[in-house]
């Protein structure tokens, strides 16, 4: 043994164990006059459509709250991960937030996927956490720590097949994608048509990367007695199956896109065959359209005002469930008068009225989204824009 | 000391020590959690190294073992009744026949071929997960059940880090003996010269096919222990960027060492962690670092450092 050998041997000890216990050195010490809310999004990645707009909003926001004294007496210390999409990581990010930053409470996670990977550290930490995911399973069943705010894709597909109630439509077709967006609310629709007396006479899918939907849709042009097609989806998807259902001169049959491609871009992509496309959608998209007497209006119309000036680009739904979500837990915390995480989360569940950019938030034990069917908007594309459907049409 | 790491015992004495010295400066369970993911990923990579640095065959699609042991502890304990341990061995066995099966063809390709075919290999595995939803869950994966053990449950992170770190112990044993065995040698032998192995009688196909159902068991391994260790599996786990992130651990650490693939690992696991400091150029420098140390470690960060040592001292 040399001196040299001690050494090397040092050196690949440290090389281990340095950077791990290094890493107290970034979490800067808890201050007493602050509380500090945690987010884990998808900044980054596949889905940075989704988590980008929301990381805007929560930054705009909490700065906000802060220069008008914060909340519960104390200032707002946001600490935001991204996890690029991948749900192994944000487990590592949510345990990070509950351990090391000791954050009060959780505003975050992107996508179901992400999501569904941070609960159980919430859960077994008990700490408040209010997910920005679509998918339903998130609140059902019930956790007790864990609330959501976006629409879930069941009450999607209610509203769908609301409408076509209303349009005594009864035998619909369906074209889905494969991704978790595409085939959860594909499932949704499935087991609630018989709700609604819709039958569905035909089934087809597309992969999230695929460029031409011709073949399946031919497919289900070929079928008879098709009175409306419903495309659950989102990303580019649902508007190449709208220009090939132009394509194919199938616009004589309603098609319905769901919210996944509420965003001004889908009518971008799809151009004028997106003409007579309906979808259900947050009462955001179409803030200006609303009638004045509508609760909702000033909520969307100020939060539109706000993200595009500051952020520089066009409000997006999805921007709009961080809103929510952040003030959701900020006016629990403000009733409460305490940021304690088990005080927080009975203020959460006693949310009542609350008007937020997706809908009025009702909660409860048994229900921790609280929208009901009145928070989505039927639209339809006209003249290259969204246009509010009246009521009963 | 040196002497000590040039020995596969003292290899082990220094990785024992590692392992059980850490908890000591370890201030939250979320270092637990952090190290719990090195060992497991350091695993899979020695696995991949016995592959890709001792035989020198590629593969693009290892991911696609993780996933099945994954899922084979998923699935197992959720749809057919099987206890997680079982679970995870039927998982080894499936990876296996299905290396054994897959591989016989594909590895009598070479070099970008070979790349191609365990890349499509990858994908399919993947494609079936996210397609059977009915038993995977779909895109959005599913959960597992807890690991019990005569009524005592793992679930914790410190629990995991001792299961992990007792795990990655025993791989690293077994890389280490495979070296000194005819086996080992064989591999070497393969991957220093196809034509010379053959030539000295050396079975290549068989030896080729014998390091890729090894590499797919220390993956699958892998799969089943961190699917155990979150309680959910997802696709992405079996997905082409997880391939890729298995062989940059290999190969950022250095090929056909087994240090080097903890190294590896350690750093792939551990940088995104202490870039987040950098908010959103945290990206461009974990790029940025993986570039500077392939150009200037270019056989990789153990075999450079351990050659600039022995050169120092001489």
């Amino acid at each position: 043994m040399t001196c040299h050998s001690h050494f090397k041997s040092l050196a690949i000890a440290a090389a281990v164990a340095l950077p791990l216990s290094g890493l107290s050195i970034y979490s800067p010490a808890l201050a007493q006059q602050t509380v500090k809310i945690g987010s884990v999004l998808s900044v980054t990645g596949p889905a940075s459509f989704l988590g980008e707009p929301e990381d805007k909003t929560l930054r705009m926001y909490v700065d906000k709250i802060n220069a008008v004294g914060g909340v519960a007496g104390k200032k707002i210390e946001l600490v935001i991960y991204d996890d690029g999409g991948d749900a192994n990581k944000a487990r590592t990010f949510a345990t990070r937030l509950i351990e090391d930053d000791k954050v009060a409470a959780m505003v975050g996670g992107s996508t179901t996927g992400t999501t569904m990977a941070m609960i159980p550290v919430f859960e077994e930490a008990q700490v408040p956490f209010i997910s920005l995911a679509g998918a339903i399973e998130v609140v059902d069943p019930v956790r007790k720590f864990i609330f959501k705010t976006p629409h879930t894709d069941k009450m999607a597909c209610e509203k769908i097949f609301e409408n076509l109630k209303q349009r005594n439509f009864t035998k619909v077709a369906m074209i889905s994608g494969t991704d978790g967006f595409g085939a959860s609310m594909r499932a949704q629709c499935v087991k609630v048509a018989p709700t609604y007396g819709v039958q569905i006479v035909a089934e087809e899918t597309y992969g999230p990367r695929d460029s031409d939907m011709t073949a399946q849709l031919t497919k289900i042009k070929g079928v008879a007695g098709v009175q409306a097609v419903v495309n659950p989806g989102f990303g580019q998807g649902p508007a190449i199956v709208t220009r090939n259902y132009a394509q194919l001169g199938m616009s004589a049959t309603p098609l319905y896109q769901s919210h996944g491609v509420a965003s001004k871009s889908f009518i971008e992509l799809a151009g004028p065959a997106a003409e007579g496309v309906r979808l259900p959608a947050a009462a955001l998209l179409v803030g200006d359209k609303l009638p004045d007497g509508d609760p909702q209006k000033k909520v969307v119309v100020d939060y539109k005002q706000t993200f595009e000036a500051t952020a520089k680009q066009p409000v997006s739904t999805f921007g709009g469930h961080a809103y929510d979500g952040l003030y959701i837990m900020v006016e629990a915390m403000k009733r409460a008068n305490s940021t304690d995480a088990k005080k927080v989360r009975d203020e959460i569940e006693k949310t009542k009225g609350f008007v937020g950019t997706g809908g009025i938030v009702t909660m409860s034990p048994t229900d921790h989204l609280g929208l009901d069917l009145s928070a989505f908007r039927m639209l339809e594309v006209k003249g290259g824009d969204w246009t509010l459907l009246p009521p009963g049409t | 000391m040196l002497a000590a790491l040039r020995h596969r015992y003292g290899i082990l004495l220094v990785l024992a020590v590692i392992i059980a010295a850490l908890p000591l400066v370890f201030p939250s369970s979320y270092y637990f959690r952090v190290a719990s993911l090195v060992w497991v990923s350091a695993f899979a990579a020695i696995g991949l190294n016995i592959l890709m640095g001792k035989a020198g065959q590629v593969s693009l699609g290892h991911a696609g073992f993780f996933g099945i042991g994954a899922y084979a502890v998923a699935i197992g304990p959720t749809h057919l009744g099987v206890p997680p341990l079982a679970a995870m061995l039927l998982g080894c066995a499936l990876s296996a026949l299905l290396a054994f099966l897959v591989g016989r063809p594909i590895l009598r390709l070479k070099g970008h071929y070979l790349a191609i075919a365990t890349l499509g290999f990858g994908v399919l595995v993947a494609l079936v997960i996210t397609t059977e939803s009915r038993w995977t869950g779909g895109p959005d994966g599913m959960s597992v059940m807890k690991l019990t053990l005569f009524g005592w449950r793992a679930s914790g992170s410190d629990t995991w880090y001792w299961i992990t770190g007792g795990l990655l112990l025993a791989g690293t044993w077994i890389a280490l003996n495979l070296d000194e065995t005819p086996t080992g040698r064989a591999f070497r032998a393969l991957h220093d010269s196809e034509i010379a192995a053959r030539v000295t009688g050396i079975n290549v196909n068989r030896f080729k096919l014998q390091a890729f159902v090894i590499a797919a068991v220390y993956a699958s391994l892998a799969g089943s222990a961190l699917a155990l260790m979150n309680g959910f599996v997802n696709p992405d786990q079996a997905g082409f960027l997880h391939s890729i992130e298995m062989v940059t651990m290999v190969v950022l650490g250095g090929l056909g060492s087994v240090v080097g693939s903890i190294v590896g690992a350690a750093v792939l696991i551990m940088l995104p962690q202490l870039l987040t400091v950098f908010q959103e150029y945290e990206n461009l420098m974990l790029g940025a670092i993986i570039i500077v140390s392939m150009i200037f470690m270019r056989d990789g960060i153990v075999p450079v450092l351990s050659k600039f040592m022995t050169g120092w001292r001489a």
